[in-house]
């Protein structure tokens, strides 16, 4: 198939970009997103122009490294997928495909298509952890947990970190993204002694960071490879306001 | 350069205990008078920078994607191995050790599979209580369940997703010491050299992926933990991104590479679909418990599947092997899928792969069931493929997924370098000629947790506490070298891009050094790789500048090593006269067609010592000895 492509072109942070308009040719329905892209990044470099920078690592939708704004839909059209496991036949010959970096104040371009998420990182390290010295551990059998905590922990761990939840967000909030690490924490009792302060520090982080607040728009869930639940976000909520007043009566 | 494996004295048992009381230790209080550099931040890199950050020790940690969560390690789907033994099923620490020895085919070192088998159960305890959310039982006790055909189940899993969440377990604890201030992460930033002085590992250089800028950073010791290098073959199960210069500077200047043709061919992978393929997706083993292996009898069969009648359908490992059927292990379904490919008997549009079919598992037990056990698989293999495994029969092939060779690093994973130490996939040390299932992650873990804060201390407090200042001329000397190099290929200006040599090394690589080896194979590619590689350094073209995010150079710099590295692998294939774990040398197998090993002149590790750009590597062997897991051949007939 061949496409017309509108692809985000920014030299660096402080550049203010532009759409360039491509033209992919003779594409296989098999090829992956990214693979497409490979493809016209080889044909710029052979007529000396330069590629599109775009970030990928696993192409297979476990990294959390890849991820761009296709037709509007932060990692495309496809459901509970990331950018690199959208094939070229959910597109059709002759089809327009604008292509954009996540757009957010807390994710800064760095060029192209790549995007800074160091913010994530930066909220991790104020409480999203449990705290246990290597070593430390008592036996993993000591403590049972209820297979229904354990799988529900599970279902917010499977988060993997891309940023498509801040993309789609009209407030730019990474509450999903929160919520995800306190609730899979949050559910198990290792995790419970720190609770409080994890869910007041790393919301304040978030809130540093100039990610913005939710306000139940969904959007979040919508695109987020993993399909982690709003219910997350609910139950934090819910912790929030317990943990604040608890350190308020302290 | 000599090899001298440092095993402990004493029984086997008690080795690692009398190593761990044979060390110095460094003092509470002087502890952050020591700077210690992590390169990687995968299961190995993440789980020893949180552990020394956490001693207290100043760590800097490296990685090249633009956090540390994103290593590969992250991909590893089917589980972990410990001897745990929660299911009363007669597992132990001797039996996880004895498996894992006689799994690598006797090629590995006794004493160190032990301490993995020994650690195994700590990694397990650590793991819970950092909050990894294994599959547990209704009681609330963790499960397990058996994989790659262990006769035990010793297997912790998380979903589909183990490596996933260890990861993120290593992650978060290395998150919370950067919190603390103990470790300084620099991400989106690749080591490009290592820095000797006075013959020891003081430092890096490293070039910041951001800016272009290239900086040095000293330290006590070095810790590499870089993973594998199966992107050589450029089609592999591995991340774009994972490469070997890290290991390869090391070995470049000092640091022995062992074993570098044992890799491991991984069976049942989707098989690449056009020229434009980036890389391969690894549908789990697991499959292969209830799926079929076939081909068609005719070769150039021109009917779809379905319409091929059962008479004339070759279920060919269930012929070759009747008693483990599909279930052999890794490298002989994947030697045999390659054999019936070759003959022209392959399947798909491509004539590339083989089926894997699940109709009569679906008509025994039902759909429901088969998607209870499978459904994520057929999900994930439809997405790619465009085709429904419930109606039509996957199609697999084997594909390059793990390198069980590496740097050789002795019982406290130092390298032939002092003071640099090599961790997880990057050593040579634990899995032999061959690794089994849910081992890798166990080894990455065990290595960075509970076997480098033990042994590197015993170097720091030999060296002292005296710091390594950057302004030595040896680390000027170096990024001269490092940013001569990049400059180097910036200036090029060919006309070739750095994946078409990438593809074209891939398949010289896949060709000779693939399943199947044999003398006349590897001769050739010893012969065309040096002249692709002079080539590349004629023709390649590396866009913009260094100065910038700069893609291109970035992979260019990795292709050049790659291309180095190729070369050693098909000289260490074409020594090993002798079929072991996945390498295959096509002259020596037994009569029926299988590997045959030759104890008397290979039971050692070959490990290579550079000696120059232009010149032969010199070996060195280790002395293997088996005295606790008696030598025998395997048998799967």
């Amino acid at each position: 198939m061949d496409l017309i492509l509108h692809v985000w072109r920014q030299a660096g942070p402080t550049d203010r970009g532009q759409f360039v308009r491509y033209e992919a040719k003779g594409i296989s329905e098999h090829a992956s997103f990214l693979e497409m892209l490979d493809i016209l990044n080889e044909d710029l470099i052979e007529k000396g122009e330069e590629p599109i920078a775009f970030d990928s690592d696993c192409r297979e939708g476990i990294c959390g490294m890849c991820g761009l704004v296709i037709n509007r839909f932060p990692h495309g059209p496809q459901h509970g997928a990331a950018t690199c496991q959208l094939h070229m036949r959910h597109f059709q010959d002759g089809d327009q495909i604008w292509i954009e970096p996540w757009r957010a104040k807390a994710f800064p371009v760095l060029k192209d298509l790549v995007v800074d998420r160091g913010a994530f990182d930066r909220i991790l390290q104020v409480g999203g952890f449990i705290s246990v010295r290597t070593g430390a551990a008592p036996d993993a059998n000591a403590i049972p947990i209820r297979k229904e905590h354990a799988d529900l922990s599970m279902d917010a761990a499977s988060c993997i970190g891309c940023g498509a939840c801040v993309a789609a967000c009209p407030n730019a909030s990474a509450m999903l993204f929160v919520s995800a690490k306190v609730g899979q924490l949050g559910l198990l009792p290792q995790g419970r002694p720190e609770h409080r302060e994890r869910v007041l520090r790393m919301i304040a982080q978030h809130d540093e960071e100039g990610f913005g607040t939710c306000t139940n728009h969904g959007e979040c869930h919508a695109v987020c490879p993993k399909e982690i639940s709003l219910d997350f976000i609910a139950r934090m909520n819910r912790d929030l306001f317990g943990s604040a007043l608890a350190a308020s009566s302290l | 350069m000599e090899l001298d494996p440092k095993v402990p004295s004493g029984p086997i048992h008690q080795k690692w205990d009398q190593r761990k009381f044979e060390l110095k230790l460094v003092n509470p209080a002087n502890k952050r008078k020591y700077d210690i550099i992590v390169v990687g931040s995968g299961l190995a890199g993440a789980a020893a920078a949180a552990s020394l950050g956490e001693l207290g020790y100043n760590v800097k940690c490296f990685c090249y994607q633009d956090s540390a969560r994103r290593a590969h390690s992250i991909a590893a789907q089917g589980g972990i191995n410990a001897a745990k033994n929660y299911q009363n099923d007669g597992d132990s620490i001797w039996r996880l050790f004895f498996d894992t020895v006689k799994g690598g085919d006797f090629r590995s070192r006794e004493a160190n599979v032990y301490r993995l088998a020994q650690v195994s159960n700590n990694i397990i305890d650590q793991c819970v209580a950092q909050g990894v959310p294994f599959a547990r039982e209704y009681g609330g006790l963790l499960d397990n369940r058996s994989f790659g055909g262990a006769q035990v189940s010793r297997t912790f899993y998380a979903r589909g997703q183990t490596g996933q969440q260890l990861l993120l377990g290593a992650y978060q604890a290395l998150m919370k010491q950067v919190g603390l201030g103990t470790v300084e992460m620099f991400t989106r930033s690749e080591m490009l050299d290592i820095v000797l002085i006075d013959g020891h590992a003081k430092g890096i250089v490293v070039r910041d992926m951001v800016t272009g800028e290239v900086t040095s950073h000293a330290a006590h010791a070095v810790v590499l933990a870089t993973g594998g290098y199966s992107r050589v073959f450029f089609l592999s199960t591995n991340a774009m991104g994972c490469n070997v210069t890290a290991a390869w500077r090391a070995h470049r200047r000092g640091a022995a590479f062992a074993n570098p043709c044992f890799t491991q061919i991984h069976p049942t992978c989707i098989p690449s679909s056009g020229d434009y393929q980036s890389k391969l997706t690894l549908m789990s083993e697991s499959l292969r418990n209830d799926g079929r292996i076939w081909v068609p009898q005719q070769a150039g069969e021109a009917r779809v599947a379905n319409d091929i009648p059962e008479g004339e359908r070759d279920y060919y490992l269930e012929r070759l092997y009747p008693s483990f059927g599909n279930l052999t292990p890794r490298d002989i379904a994947s030697r045999r899928a390659k054999e019936v490919v070759d003959e022209g008997r392959g399947v798909g549009e491509l004539r590339n792969g083989v089926f894997l079919d699940f109709r009569d598992a679906i008509s025994r037990l039902g759909k429901g069931v088969i998607e209870e056990r499978y459904g994520n698989l057929f999900e994930m293999y439809e997405r790619i493929t465009g085709e429904n495994p419930y109606q039509v029969p996957m199609r697999i092939y084997p594909a390059p997924h793990y390198t069980m060779g590496g740097l050789w690093v002795d019982y406290n994973l130092e390298s032939t370098i002092p003071g640099l130490y090599v961790l997880g996939e990057a050593n040579f040390s634990d899995h032999g000629a061959n690794r089994l299932g849910a081992s890798a992650l166990m080894q990455g873990l065990a290595d960075g947790y509970f076997v480098i804060p033990y042994t590197i201390a015993d170097y720091l407090a030999r060296v002292g506490p005296a710091r390594t200042d950057v302004q030595h001329p040896a680390f000027d000397d170096v990024k001269r070298e490092v940013m001569g190099r990049n400059a180097m290929l910036l200036n090029v200006n060919g006309r070739r891009t750095v994946d078409s040599f990438h593809r074209e090394l891939g398949q010289i690589v896949w060709d000779s050094c693939g399943m199947a080896r044999n003398r006349q194979g590897l001769e050739r590619a010893l012969q065309e790789i040096p002249v692709l590689r002079e080539r590349f350094w004629k023709e390649v073209r590396v866009p913009g500048n260094g100065e910038e995010l700069n893609q291109s150079l970035e992979k260019a710099g990795r292709v050049a090593d790659f291309m180095e590295l190729a070369e050693l692998m098909c000289r260490d294939a074409l020594y090993r006269e002798e079929s072991c774990g996945g390498h295959f040398r096509e002259e020596s197998q037994t009569e029926e067609g299988e590997a045959k090993r030759d104890d008397e002149r290979f039971t050692h590790v070959a490990a290579w010592e550079w000696t120059g750009p232009d010149s032969e590597p010199r070996l060195h062997k280790e002395p293997l000895t088996f005295e606790h897991v008696p030598l025998s051949q395997r048998s799967y007939k």
